[in-house]
Formats: structure tokens, sequence, C-alpha cells
């Protein structure tokens, strides 16, 4: 039994164990963080950069899905600084896919457009990079669209870690980097996919979605984000 | 069958005999002519000048009295290929293998050649204070006998001999070292952390992907010293109980890959490596890891990841690899220059290393000097030199009677220092003062022709290209950033583009994973701190000061910024 601690998380006390992290125990009480490369049930890389917090006397930003609570910590989940830093990143993801939701399967229920919402993001103030992307239709039941893609590699962690597949991962790097299938090939051709849709319902935006979805008819099964969490807990 | 018995039966003996032997046989010459076979003089084709002085002394009959070797580098990189002549201590530069006879013939006169001689009581090389590259040239680097005759191994055999891990520590501590790869850490504080840390087994790390552009500290180092690099991080393994080494070399160093690998054979030849090294209960062995050509595997955890044959990406920290590190073990990382400190610390004592250098950062700084500059090369000099002195005194000046307008240390990470800064005392807290870092030691000199908005957007795109594309900040950030330098360099910015700049570049840095992303627009803030009248006249007047961006202040007339960003 690990032990238990209390910390401030904006001004508000709370209890936690130890090997809690911020995000967790701020989800616990009501307190919101935005996330996206976030998934409960899977590995927290603290890619997005989004849950970004303040702790008092700690001059460097901490991301709350991967830092664990201590005793006496005083957390910001809140400041101006930090809604100017999620503002950004938010805008420059709209900036660095395309990103049109009137068109998008995901119209609706997407977390990205959430995000945007919640940032009351009505313009970005970046230029948009207009990236030549491709749409990859070629498996029977799933469509991959890159131009929604956000590479949050919610989908490359669900496979690896959930499904056991591996069937995603990342090509090259930087602003060039995305997802790719197996050695760089067609999904249809992939040989270790084993269709179960893990991934499309992992997806934060309409990057993965089924076959035969229209514009925003692509809704995430409820019942998906249970069952990772269930999985973790059979995990432990 | 009998089974000889192992030399670790005596091992202290058998390394003095070792050196005795090789230093018997090296008496037997009355010359020694040490060929620098760095990568910048084997560039400059110092194996062919190599082969035709052997020719040479063999054909005139010098064959018993004078012998021939493979040397290391003096630092003069820019007068290459560099011969050393012992125990005259004589230098020529640029040799080719057609001044042979010439060389052979002048052996053992008074003078030396006139015509390649390259005096060595200049400031070049009086000013210069030598610990990491002590041996300078006069040890081949390719046979541990010849190190060990140097002296070499003597300090692994005092600490695994005379003294306890905590006491190895103690003396580093003492010694206020400090990590060598760029941000200064202590060295002794890590070492401490990660003997302490529970796991077992522990690992130690020598980070060789130096990948700023401009800077080849570490490869000579490596090139040159493999062994006393391989000597320091056996002490590091015996001070903080590990017991498997790696050494990551970017696959870009062919040579420092095949020395290393060649050195590591030898060391457990002479089971300085190996099982009971030295005949003590202290095992530890050491392979190389040749990286697939990746800046941001230089990050510590990046590294680790590229090791363990993932995608060489970072990850956050804590848990900082002292305590989950390679494999989720306690690992040690130190960089190149950090491990070859080791061996001079433990011979000398902690002591005689604090004596060098300020009061905060002690010991010496190897610098790759290059750029607008008379001498270019590898110079090593203490803690808190002046820049000026490093740049007027030891290299030489600016050539063609140019102006200095500033230096970049630290690659792409670091800043620029400019001349109202020439006096700066070069040691960590006076860089980081200025906004610049003391880096890994590249040092690139710019004269008035260099614009730096130009030099800005140079980093810049190499910190968009090298980025990872894990976190959003790095990968699109860099992109954005570029975008506008881009644009500045080309005549189409706009005022209320410098203002959004500075928004991304203070975004970028406070949100970013890692240190690539964190330190990424510091060429930009520091520039735009020290020539921000560069940029005005980029955007107001659209003309460049130091002529070198074409402008076209005319817009384009499509969307042009998908080109631009690749």
């Amino acid at each position: 039994m690990s032990g238990v601690v209390t910390l401030k998380i904006n001004g508000i006390d709370v209890g936690a164990q130890e090997n809690e992290t911020i995000l967790d125990v701020a989800r616990e009480n009501d307190i919101f963080i935005p996330t996206l490369c976030y998934l409960e049930g899977l590995s927290r890389i603290g890619a997005c950069r989004l849950c970004l917090v303040e702790v008092k006397g700690i001059s460097k930003l901490l991301p709350a899905c991967a830092t664990t609570v201590a005793e006496g910590m005083e957390v910001f989940t809140d400041t101006d600084r930090l809604r100017k830093y999620r503002r950004l990143i938010v805008e420059m993801l709209f900036t660095e896919g395309n990103h049109v939701c009137s068109v998008c399967v995901a119209n609706g229920h997407c977390e990205l457009q959430t995000l945007a919402q919640q940032h009351e993001i009505d313009y970005v103030s970046l230029p948009y990079l207009y990236p030549q992307r491709t749409v990859d239709a070629s498996h029977e039941r799933f469509v991959f669209d890159h131009n929604r893609c956000v590479l949050c590699t919610r989908c490359v962690r669900v496979c690896d870690e959930v499904e056991g597949a591996h069937t995603w991962d990342i090509r090259g790097r930087g602003i060039e980097s995305g997802v790719i299938t197996d050695l760089n090939q067609p999904w249809g051709t992939s040989v270790t996919c084993t269709s179960c849709g893990k991934c499309v319902q992992a997806c934060p935006t309409g990057a993965l979605f089924m076959k035969g979805k229209s514009v925003g008819e692509m809704v995430h099964s409820p019942s998906f984000l249970t069952f990772l969490a269930q999985m973790r807990e059979a995990k432990k | 069958m009998t089974t000889k018995l192992p030399q670790s039966q005596l091992p202290e003996e058998e390394i003095l005999r070792v050196a005795e032997q090789e230093q018997e046989e090296k008496s037997q010459y009355q010359r020694h002519i040490y060929v620098c076979m760095g990568a910048a003089c084997l560039a400059a084709g110092s194996a062919t000048v190599k082969d035709s002085l052997s020719e040479v002394v063999d054909q005139n009959g010098f064959a018993g009295r004078c012998a021939v070797h493979g040397g290391g580098c003096r630092g003069l990189c820019a007068e290459g290929p560099t011969v050393t002549i012992e125990p005259d201590d004589v230098l020529y530069g640029k040799i080719t293998p057609q001044d042979a006879p010439d060389i052979i013939k002048n052996l053992g006169k008074k003078r030396p050649l006139e015509r390649l001689h390259r005096p060595t009581d200049r400031p070049f090389f009086l000013r210069q204070q030598r610990i990491v590259l002590e041996l300078a040239g006069k040890v081949n680097s390719e046979r541990i006998e010849d190190y060990i005759a140097s002296g070499g191994y003597k300090s692994l055999l005092k600490a695994v001999h005379e003294m306890s891990p905590v006491e190895v520590i103690n003396e580093i501590t003492r010694s206020g070292l400090r990590g060598r790869g760029g941000a200064g850490y202590s060295t002794g504080l890590k070492w401490r952390t990660v003997a302490k840390a529970d796991g077992h087994p522990k690992y130690v790390i020598c980070n060789g992907d130096e990948g700023d552009p401009g800077a080849f500290m570490d490869r000579s180092v490596m090139d040159d010293y493999p062994f006393r690099l391989l000597e320091g991080i056996t002490i590091a393994a015996y001070a903080v109980g590990a017991e498997q080494g790696y050494v990551y070399i970017r696959a870009e160093y062919p040579l420092s890959v095949r020395r290393v690998q060649n050195a590591i054979r030898q060391a457990q030849r002479l089971n300085l490596l190996g099982n009971q090294i030295a005949g003590t209960a202290f095992n530890f062995d050491v392979q190389v890891r040749v990286g697939a050509g990746a800046f941001v595997c230089g990050e510590e955890t990046a590294l680790i990841a590229s090791i363990e044959g993932k995608r060489g990406q970072p990850r956050p920290r804590p848990p900082y690899p002292a305590t989950a590190g390679l494999w989720g073990k306690p690992t040690l990382i130190n960089n190149v220059e950090t491990f070859a400190n080791i061996p001079a610390i433990i011979r000398n004592g902690a002591d005689w290393f604090a004596s060098i250098g300020t009061e905060k950062s002690k010991g010496t700084k190897v610098f790759a000097l290059t750029g607008n500059i008379n001498h270019s090369g590898l110079i090593e000099v203490p803690m808190g030199i002046t820049l000026r002195e490093i740049i007027y005194d030891i290299g030489g000046g600016i050539p063609n009677g140019k102006r200095f307008k500033a230096a970049q240390t630290g690659g792409p990470s670091g800043g620029c220092i400019p001349e109202e800064h020439l006096d700066i005392s070069m040691d960590y807290e006076s860089l980081a003062g200025i906004g610049s870092i003391m880096g890994s030691g590249g040092l690139i000199v710019m004269d008035e022709d260099s614009c730096m908005v130009n030099v800005a957007k140079y980093f810049m795109e190499f910190c968009m290209t090298e980025s990872c594309g894990k976190c959003i900040p790095c990968r699109v950030g860099t992109a954005q950033i570029y975008r506008i330098l881009d644009n500045t360099t080309r005549g189409t910015a706009t005022l209320s583009d410098l203002e959004q700049l500075e928004m991304l570049c203070d975004m970028v840095r406070h949100t970013s994973l890692c240190g690539l992303g964190q330190a990424a627009p510091n060429p930009v803030l520091s520039t735009l701190r020290f020539f921000r009248d560069e940029y005005l006249m980029h955007i107001v007047e659209k003309r460049c000061p130091a002529g070198v961006c074409h402008l076209h202040p005319e817009p384009a007339l499509y969307n042009d910024t998908k080109e631009s960003v690749r």
C-alpha cells in the first residue's frame, strides 16, 4: 500500500496516493486539464504539452499526465500563461494538418474541435502550412485520412500496448513525420493488422474512421474508454 | 591440456612490464615521427604522408634509428597534415608526400625545415592548457602499449587498488568537474545519485553523439585518445557499481567507431576490461553502439531509447536516467570529454583540478574553433579565459583584416556573443548570463560579412529538420519560426511577423518536451537581443546590411509558404 499525500490544486486541498499523477488527481476532483495524447489505459508520453501545469517552486512547466504528485505540492492548472501557451499549441495543430471541420467525418465528435472550443479559438493567428498528405482507404473496413492526423500516437500505442500487434509506427522526423502501417505500406496490405478497430476508437480526430461514415457520422463507441480502463486494471 | 594462467594474476606488474617493454622498444630509436591520424589530417592526406615517410626512412637506412607512427591531433587542423618529431618537439604543417625526403634528411640538424616548420612557441600553443588532450599527438591511438607507456591506466589501477568507490566519487565531487555535454551538471553529484540508486544491474553510457554543426571535440577525443576515454569510463563504472557500459557514437564518425572498438579489444586483452579487472572483484565490459544519425539522440533519454532499439525519441523527465535509465535501470550518462577528464583528476588529485578555472567552473574546456578565424582547429583552454584571448591570441584573429562580428557557442542550442561582450569570461554562468550556453564546445567565429538573421535561420532549419516530431511545440513551432525567418531573409516579412516570432520563441522554449525544443529558439532570441537592428533592416528597409540575403520586397503572387517550409 502506497502512502497518501495532500497537495493543493488551484488553491483547493486534495488528497492523493503518492504514485498518482497530477492529472489523475485533478480529474478525480473535477478540475479540468486539457489533454490530447493522453488516453486512460495507455502509456503516458507527455507529447502534446496541453496538460502542462505550473508547480510552485519549479520554474519549468510540467506535464500533468506524467508528473507524480508530492506532499505539499502547489499546482496551478489555469493561469494566463498556460492558457496562452495552450491556445497557441492548439492553433499550431490546426496549421500543421488540413483540418476542415465542415467536411470531416468527426465533425461534432472531435477532440481537436472540442479543444478549440474550450480555448475559444475562433481564428488561427499563424499561417496554415497546407501539407500534401494522402488518404489511405486500402483497408476493407477502415480509412486513414492523414490530413486530419495530429500525431498524438494514440493509435500507435493502443495497437502496441493493448492489441499487441504494433501495426502502426512513426516515420520521418519533425514536421515531416507521420504515422505508417508496418513498413510504410498501404493499410490493406498490412500483415500484422488484426482489423480490431481499436486504433479507430482511440483516434481523437477524424484521421481514422470506419468506411461508409459521412460528415459528422464518425461517433466513437462510448464503451471503448471503459474497456481500456478495465484492461489497465486487469493488467495491474 | 594445461590452461595458461590468465594475465590478470599479476595485473600491476603486468601493466608495468608492458610499459617498460614499450619504452625500451621506443628508446632504440633516436627519433620518433608522429603523423597526425585525426580525421581532419586524414582528409588532407596524412595517410599517404605517413606511407612516404616510412618508405624514405627504409630506403635511406634510417630504419633502426627512426620510427614513424600514427599519432593524434595537435589541434592545428587548418595546417594539416601535421607531423610531430620527438624528442625535438618539432611540428611541421601542410606536408605533402613529396616533402618526406627533406624531412628525413633534416633529422638531427639543429634548425628545423623553415618552409614547413610551425613553431610551437606561439600563443596558439602557449595559451592553451591541456588536460583532456595532454598527450597531444604524441601517442599512438591504436596501441594500448603506447598509451600505457605514456602513463595511461595508472589512474584506473590507483582507483581499483587504493580507493573505494565512495572515495572516487568524493574525489570527483571535490574537483568541481561539471558535465562537458553542455548543461554543466555536477559530475560528482550525478555519480553519487547513480551509486545510491536502487536497482541492478547498473549501466554507464558515454555520449559520443556529437551533433552540433561545427563541433568536433568529442570526435577528436575518441579518435586520438580512445584508451583514455575507456579508462575514464571504467573508473566511473567502478565508482557507481556498473557492470556494463556503452559508448554511443554517431555513425558519421566511422574512424571513432573503429578506434574505440579497437581500444576495447586491446583493453580486454590486457584484462583492463572484462571480468576481475586488474585482479580485483570488479567486472566491467563496454560495447559500442552506433547512432543512426539523429541529432536528438544526443539528448539522454532519446539516446537511451536508441540503445534499447527503439525510435530515438526523448521522454519526460523525471524519472531521470540516474534512477530509471537504460532498460529501466540506474544509468550514468556522461559526455566523452567528461570521461576523458577523469583519469587526470584521479592521477593528480581533486585539488589540482579545482585550482584551474573559475570559482564555479573548474578545469579546462576543449573548443572546436571554426569559422572566420586564422587558426581554426582544436583548442583546450582553462575555464574563465576571455573570448578575446581565444579569438585574437590563440585563434590569430580574423582573416583578411575583417572585423569580428559575433561568435556562436553551443551550436543550435546556444547563442551568439557580440563584439561588446568580447571580454566575457568563458564559463558556464557568464555564458548563460548573456543568453548563450557553454554547450559541448563548438565555437564558430563570424566576421562582418555574416548576416545574423541568416545565421539564426540556418540554426532554426537545423532544429526543424532534426526535431523528432514527438511534441507539438517543437515539431510545428520550429517550422513556423523557420517560416518567419525565411520570409525575413526574402524580404517578405512584416513587423507583425517579428512580434509573432518572439511569441513563438517564448512558447517553444517553455513548452517543449526536451532540450532540443527548449533550446531551439536560443539562436533567434540571442540574435534578436544583440542584432535587432539587422532584423529591422531586413523587414523595414528590405536590405541585408551584410549583403548575404537576396531580398525581393514584392510579395509573391502565390502563397509560397508550402515551398519555404518544404
